[in-house]
């Protein structure tokens, strides 16, 4: 789902932090380790470089970055589980991912922290963007350029669909949780949250059979 | 600028997109078009595709489309609102399950809702891509924009979005320009 930026000179500075571990140490976990306390100042600027930098998506790649290989904040199998959850739950999944990292790290207010420090920066940002763009839409091919920024946008999110199209194609109730939401939504214009709230369940009760299946 | 109930009303639009909105914000972007379009009115739809690409030019989750929108319609209030109404429900949720959730870690139930989830927010990302480019100014140029981008991605994911989004617009404007009658 998201590219993990690689920074191979941070790589050796992890040895002092108790936490930090590679991956194929996995034997030697110490288990619920807990999590240095980091302070909410800190934690919200790292949140709010991370929102200021971050365009067309791939926040998940520089929080990676940010707060496991350059601060060792928390390990990466921790970061994971994180992004996993984010994804699931309804919610911009960057933020769902502030929240996870900032509680990690520092309770309710490192969640508060960490998500406002996300959204702060793009908050403004977006304004001063539309602002200017108020200005400069009177010329004709000010519309033209903005459909041309529209286009690739919406490419960026069919990459996001291939992938899961593909992972769906190995399952047939996946493959049909998508098509009947797609046609719904996309062709026959049903309520969006009718239904998300119907077909969502009734997915994840499909997959809980084959879940259990797989298991005997 | 309209008078009934404003600020009430942009919440009950986007609070429940917030609860909704499964595997990230980008998949609500359909139901709410069809919202603050067709149903409230409260911008065109050309307006719409406007804020959509002003909210992906910007840095930033994708999800400010909300904040921009509540800014174009109802200025600094509305835009604080929506934001807050998109972003503070969801994540009251999502910090009340992470506190359950590492202590379930690997269990089937977690794979259930992981596997089963995914596919419809699949299908929701699918008709919001559907539904905007219907409603773009560029038409067949739009449409082979985005496959084209979308495949060029694929084979090189580590191209840089900023130099996709300089590249597209200027080809659109080019096309504009000379009065191609494509776009």
């Amino acid at each position: 789902m998201f590219a993990i930026p690689r920074v191979a000179s941070d790589c050796g500075r992890g040895s002092e932090g108790a936490n930090f571990r590679l991956q194929n140490e996995s034997e030697f976990i110490p288990l619920n380790t807990p999590a240095p306390a980091v302070s909410i100042p800190n934690l919200f600027f790292v949140f709010f470089r991370v929102g200021l930098l971050s365009f067309g998506g791939g926040l998940s790649g520089w929080i990676f970055r940010e707060v496991v290989t350059t601060r060792h904040w928390i390990d990466e199998e921790e970061f994971l589980s994180g992004l996993a959850v984010s994804q699931i739950l309804p919610g911009t999944n960057v933020s769902n991912l502030a929240v996870f990292i900032g509680n990690k790290l520092n309770g309710p207010l490192g969640a508060i922290a960490a998500l406002t420090g996300l959204i702060a920066g793009p908050f403004f940002a977006v304004i001063g963007v539309a602002t200017v763009y108020g200005v400069i839409k009177a010329l004709p091919l000010a519309e033209a350029g903005l459909d041309g920024v529209t286009a690739v946008a919406l490419g960026l999110i069919l990459i996001v669909v291939a992938k899961g199209a593909r992972r769906a194609a190995q399952r047939i109730e996946a493959m049909i949780a998508l098509a009947v939401t797609f046609i719904a939504v996309g062709l026959l214009h049903w309520s969006l949250l009718a239904v998300a709230l119907v077909v969502g369940p009734i997915s994840v009760a499909a997959a809980w059979l084959r879940v259990r299946a797989d298991a005997r | 600028m309209h008078d009934d109930d404003f600020p009430l009303a942009l919440l009950a639009v986007f609070v429940p997109f917030s609860l909704v909105s499964i595997g990230g914000g980008a998949s609500v972007i359909a139901g709410i078009q069809h919202q603050v379009v067709d149903v409230r009115q409260w911008i065109s739809a050309r307006e719409f595709i406007e804020l959509f690409a002003i909210s992906r030019a910007s840095p930033g989750p994708g999800s400010m489309l909300a904040t921009v929108i509540g800014w174009h319609v109802w200025g600094w209030s509305g835009a604080l609102l929506t934001t807050l109404g998109y972003f503070v429900p969801s994540s009251l949720l999502c910090y009340a399950v992470v506190r359950v959730w590492n202590r379930h870690r690997g269990k089937g139930w977690h794979t259930a809702m992981e596997r089963g989830l995914a596919p419809v927010g699949n299908g929701l990302l699918l008709a919001g891509v559907l539904s905007i480019l219907r409603l773009s100014g560029g038409g067949i140029v739009s449409w082979a924009m985005t496959l084209g981008v979308a495949g060029v991605l694929m084979l090189r994911p580590k191209l840089h979005p900023l130099l996709l989004f300089a590249m597209s617009a200027a080809v659109f404007i080019a096309l504009r320009a000379f009065g191609t009658g494509l776009v």
